[in-house]
Parts: structure tokens; sequence; C-alpha cells
């Protein structure tokens, strides 16, 4: 289950491969509210390309997206 | 003018890799927020069927027997070797923590894509509504299929 700080939440997708990451976030967007923020963490590679093409089809915003060894971290404002 | 936002899905094959395409790409469709519908026909068939025999008469029984459905019974396209390929696959899914496809249909119909078996094939298959999961909506035809295909962006025969 995400753990909600404030109007944000936290995600950790690690070691789940397509379409599971994308799954879980639309999930946990749900449960947040407009401008509510989440951060996730993922170690498979396809989220690099996924979540952008993710955000971009549903309308909502990538603040941030970065790669560190094997884990990708990643931040998403909920648009609307 | 018509809301061209869905994605409708028609599953023609019932081999296990392409099975596993089609749900994949229902739940990445449900998931960001497309109205989604897979259409099973022929082969698609036994991806939706509960796995029991089925056929009233001696060929539907035949092909029951010999074209068994249920989401664990289909094998890959290729190399399968008599089921072999199957269990060989569901091990490498298994060792690189791929969703087995039972857990990733489940996952498309909790997030609401539907699934509509084709009434003709299971006619001429002789499978009845009670060889289906309970999940299925109501066997439809061509003109269902159409009609979510004209609310949709992508329309897929796989």
């Amino acid at each position: 289950m995400p753990q909600e700080t404030g109007a944000s939440v936290k995600l950790n997708l690690e070691g789940l491969l397509c379409p599971i990451p994308v799954v879980r976030v639309s999930q946990a967007m749900k449960d947040l509210p407009v401008n509510g923020v989440l951060e996730a963490t993922a170690t498979d590679p396809g989220v690099l390309t996924d979540i952008p093409a993710w955000v971009k089809s549903t309308g909502n915003e990538l603040l941030s997206m970065e790669k560190k060894d094997k884990v990708i971290t990643f931040t998403i404002r909920k648009a609307k | 003018m018509q809301n061209r936002d869905g994605v409708t899905i028609v599953v023609f094959s019932g081999d296990m890799d392409k099975v596993i395409a089609a749900f994949n790409i229902a739940v990445g469709a449900a998931a960001s927020g497309k109205e989604t519908t897979m259409f099973f026909t022929f082969w698609g068939i036994k991806a939706i069927q509960k796995g029991n025999l089925t056929g009233k008469s001696f060929f539907g029984r035949m092909m029951g027997l010999l074209n068994r459905g249920g989401i664990n019974r289909i094998g890959p396209s290729r190399f399968n070797f008599g089921g072999i390929g199957r269990w060989m696959f569901k091990q490498m899914m298994k060792a690189h923590n791929v969703t087995p496809l039972e857990e990733l249909r489940k996952m498309a119909v909790d997030l609401g894509v539907k699934l509509v078996p084709c009434q003709m094939s299971m006619e001429v298959m002789e499978i009845r509504r009670e060889d289906l999961i309970d999940e299925v909506a109501e066997p439809a035809g061509v003109a269902t299929m159409l009609e979510a295909a004209g609310r949709s962006f992508a329309t897929l025969f796989i």
C-alpha cells in the first residue's frame, strides 16, 4: 500500500515488469488529489519510456525522472 | 462528433504468447484511462473458458477434447512441444517476475476491461455461457465489435 505524506504518495515498483508499473501508478494517482505528487522507484528499464508516455496520454505532468545504478526514481504531479 | 478515445482488441488467437500480448495491451490501455473492450473469437475463446470439457455433438466434443480451453492450458505459438514449451515459458516468466497470464486477466477485469465472447464462435464450437468465466459480458457479434471500434482510436486484431 502506498504511504501518504501530505498531498504526496510513495510507491515502490522495484522488480516489477510491464505492464504492472503503469497499472500501479494509475491506481495510486486515482487516490491523489489534484496537484498531489507521486514519487516512485522502479527497476524495469522500460519505465524510462513508459512513464513519460503514460503521463502524456493521461494529461499528467512528469516532474522528474532519474536513473541511479539500477534504480529509476520519478515524480508525477496529478494535473486534473 | 463521436468520442474516439477507446481501445478495441479482437483476440482471435488462442496462443499463450499472443493472448499475453493482448491482455498486456488491454491492461495498459485501461490503466491509461481508455475504455477498453476485448472481443474473443475462434481460438481466442479459450482464454476466457473455465477449462471444463465442452461440446454436445460428436465433433463438438472432439473439439472440446483436442482444443480444450482454459487460460492455463493454452500454449505458445512456437516451441510448445506438446506442453513442454508452455511449462518452460511459465518458468521463465516466473524467473523474470512477469505477471502470470491468469493474474493479468484478473487485473484487466478489475480495471474495467470489457471481455466480450463471440456468439457465433460459441455456437460453432458448442461452447455454452456456463463454460466461460463469470466475468465475461453478454456474448455478442460483429456489430457490437464495430460499434466499440467506432469509439476507439486503436483497434487491434491479435
